[in-house]
């Protein structure tokens, strides 16, 4: 709201690595000389549910978490977590979805019905809508769990981010065994955009 | 330099700053990283205690012995530490002590959002409240300042949003400081009435002086902007108004107990009109109402959750917001559940298909409540289910073989021990399951007790839980693998038999802390899937059911092979694949 603040939501369901992506994406704001503030969920909310990490950044940041209509990228890590916070966009931000799909219990037990086209749905609305299927490409890079950072990627050359400052981060964050794969799959998603754009 | 922490490791360098070299707590989400965090730096003695009274206690010997001291728990922890707390607020300290209180307005992971400002006044302590990490370190340093100054233990209040927010902090130099002289003082040290009399004088002569700190001290700061409004505001709440009223008058309080009641008259006669904002309780506003000053509050804002710079704005009437997109689609929603592989989910499972009364308790586990496990009763605080299992079998008196209690070994050793003592004492026949997973795992697998080892991952003693429940009366001790569902089942029905206490451990480590096999997978043989669904009730993310082909079906990424599933399946559809 106030101000020239960049507002990043990182949303994903509990173990997709929300709390890493914020912490390179904030990590990387700091080092371009940015205030920085981030939000993150810990405890309960963190087994399996629906998680939210905020990033904001800007010449002075007050509050640490983003007003709904107020996100200038949100980043998705699962479909469904993609609708669920879409009310959070700026009416001109862009939303980057991972194409993968996590039921939720109510679905899993056949009680509600996974809406199949909510990626199109969404697309229809959000002029500035990327759906990739990062989980695919991560397997590729040697662990699916780097999804996170090939969406780091595709960030990160959205933003316009300088790509060395990211991959600092990324080895600031990343444990040292997985660093590898990690890079990669921040390569992989960086020229995948650069690709498209 | 300055760089990124969340306000409970702000809190954590400011206490290594000030000189602390004594550090204790239970761990509770959002408090935990504070001590875990603090215990890693040089010349720290850092624990985990067995509960938060202890942790308090600990603190209390600590700073009577001389040393710089921090004690730190979440909210419902200062209940269980409030006795010691009250009367060491008597004795006043002789090393300065701060005890963190982290609060979870809008319980993301608590069972109530209790206001612990309101114990400033009850317990009658200073209480600070920062409102971001740089305002986190300044302030626990600021804390000990203050503590040792006033003689008095200092309440640290930061709620999660703090806890938990990543702001940018410059690191101080850390202070010196010497372990202070001990000198046996018992009218100031032990309170018996005679010396606790003297004391309570001390205490409001003390709290007299810490009201003029308040209406002197920086933290407490008028920001004059233009007069039409004035907010009076401290925590994170603070920055919410700026960010939707930038160009206001603001009463910033670092200091919320005792409010600097000067100040707050200067500012009230500065503005035109007084609105507080403050999550959870009116507790500032009561306070000034009283002293006949007009200020506007509640009628404006709730009682209830977190606030968020676009409630304040939708409130007060702030820079306006955009609206954003809506679908219209319902979202299913996406509740927390136990992990795949999680050694509880045939406990409640059993439980549930057994039709028991469950008493539940704190952890991971009280998810058992949820659908489609519906394996719980009630729940209420740590350590409550085995004296509510009593209480249910001494008011229905006539069939105790239907109640249980479950609870988990951190729980347990927290505060499940004394409750067991009260079934064996009053000849209950209760049945208590401890669902040992060797961990405290809901706040981030913290250790305790009964895993042998420290805070800093060091050996330690190990208690023998059998030999503990044995040694207090119960004579029926068994261990099971919560795993293998029959061997549990038939524990239960027998147990459940026996006209006097017993105790069946449930022991099996948490999910996550171990690989799941890599030599087996479970298979669906769809011909002899029947499409009833009983492994979907168990609640698992390994398992799903497709609609259309009325089938069920392993999701591989997940699943970790546990075969909880394929013991309940009753027409052995679900078969393990070796290799």
């Amino acid at each position: 709201m106030a101000g020239k603040a960049m507002n990043i939501l990182i949303v994903g369901v509990g173990g997709q690595g929300t709390l890493l992506t914020s912490r390179i994406l904030a990590q990387v704001a700091v080092d371009l000389g940015y205030d920085v503030k981030v939000s993150e969920i810990h405890g309960m909310a963190q087994r399996g549910g629906s998680v939210v990490s905020q990033v904001r950044y800007g010449e002075k940041i007050y509050s640490p978490i983003i007003s709904k209509g107020d996100a200038d990228i949100i980043l998705a890590f699962e479909k469904l977590e993609a609708a669920r916070w879409l009310d959070y966009l700026k009416p001109e931000g862009a939303i980057i979805i991972n194409d993968d799909r996590v039921d939720p219990l109510p679905v899993m037990s056949g009680k509600l019905k996974y809406p199949e086209d909510i990626d199109q749905r969404i697309a229809q609305m959000v002029d500035k809508t990327m759906v990739v299927d990062a989980s695919s490409i991560a397997i590729e890079c040697g662990n699916v769990r780097a999804a996170n950072v090939v969406m780091v990627g595709i960030l990160a050359a959205a933003m316009g981010f300088p790509q060395e400052e990211v991959e600092k981060a990324i080895q600031a964050m990343v444990p040292p065994k997985a660093l590898d794969i990690n890079l990669k799959a921040f390569k992989k998603g960086h020229n995948l955009y650069s690709n498209i754009a | 330099m300055k760089r990124l922490m969340i306000g409970n490791d702000a809190i954590a360098r400011g206490a290594y700053e000030a000189g602390v070299t004594v550090a204790t707590a239970y761990p509770g989400t959002p408090s935990t990283e504070i001590v875990s965090t603090l215990a890693q730096y040089p010349g720290v003695y850092g624990e985990w205690a067995p509960n938060e009274k202890v942790a308090m206690e600990v603190g209390a010997g600590a700073s009577i012995g001389g040393a710089r001291t921090l004690v730190a728990m979440k909210h419902v922890g200062v209940n269980v530490a409030a006795d010691p707390l009250y009367t060491f607020v008597y004795t006043g300290v002789n090393g300065g002590l701060v005890i963190v209180s982290a609060d979870d307005p809008g319980m993301h992971s608590s069972q109530n959002e209790q206001d612990n400002r309101g114990y400033g006044r009850f317990a009658k302590l200073p209480v600070i409240e920062p409102s971001d990490s740089q305002e986190a370190l300044d302030f626990t340093r600021l804390a000990y300042e203050i503590s040792e100054e006033y003689d008095t233990p200092v309440m640290l209040r930061i709620t999660t949003r703090l806890a938990h927010s990543q702001t940018l902090v410059e690191e101080g130099k850390p202070k010196q400081v010497e372990l202070k002289e001990y000198k046996k003082d018992a009218p100031k040290y032990v309170m018996l009435p005679g010396f606790a009399r003297g004391r309570h004088v001390e205490v409001e002569k003390r709290l007299e002086g810490l009201k003029e700190y308040s209406n002197n001290t920086e933290i407490n700061r008028i920001e004059w902007g233009k007069r039409r409004l004035g907010v009076i505001t401290s925590g994170v709440c603070y920055q919410y108004v700026r960010e939707v009223m930038p160009d206001i008058s603001v009463l910033k309080l670092g200091m919320v107990n005792p409010l600097p009641d000067k100040l707050i008259r200067e500012f009230a006669e500065g503005v035109e009109r007084v609105v507080i904002v403050e999550e959870l309780e009116p507790v500032i506003e009561e306070q000034v109402k009283s002293w006949g000053i007009a200020v506007e509050g509640k009628e404006h804002f709730t009682l209830l959750g977190e606030y968020s710079p676009e409630y304040l704005a939708e409130r007060l009437g702030g820079i306006a917001q955009a609206q954003g997109y809506g679908l219209d689609k319902e979202i299913p929603p996406r509740p927390p559940l136990m992990c795949p592989g999680c050694p509880h989910r045939g406990v409640f499972h059993t439980l549930k298909r057994m039709r028991l009364k469950v008493m539940g308790d704190i952890g991971c586990y009280t998810l058992g409540a949820l659908s489609p496990l519906d394996g719980m009763d009630a729940c209420v605080c740590m350590g409550a289910s085995i004296g509510m299992a009593m209480g249910m079998e001494k008011a229905q008196g006539v069939d105790p073989s239907k109640i249980v209690a479950v609870i988990g070994d951190s729980t347990f050793v927290h505060s499940g021990i004394t409750p067991l003592i009260d079934v064996v004492y009053n000849q209950g026949t209760s049945t208590v399951v401890i669902l040992d997973n060797s961990t405290t795992a809901m706040t981030g697998h913290q250790d305790h007790p009964a895993t042998g080892l420290t805070i800093n991952k060091e050996p330690a003693p190990k208690l023998d839980l059998e030999a503990l429940v044995k040694a207090v009366g119960v004579n029926n001790v068994r261990v099971v693998d919560p795993l293998q569902l029959d061997e549990l089942r038939s524990a239960l029905e027998e147990e459940l038999q026996r006209r006097e206490p017993s105790v069946i451990i449930a022991r099996r480590p948490c999910a996550l802390l171990v690989k799941p096999p890599l030599n087996k997978k479970m298979v669906i043989e769809n011909d002899l899937c029947t499409g009833c669904k009983l492994c979907i009730r168990i609640g698992c993310t390994g398992i799903y059911f497709i609609e259309d082909e009325k089938l069920a079906a392993i999701n591989p990424t997940t699943c970790v092979s546990c075969e909880v599933c394929a013991q309940v399946c009753t027409f052995d559809a679900i078969k393990i694949v070796e290799g």
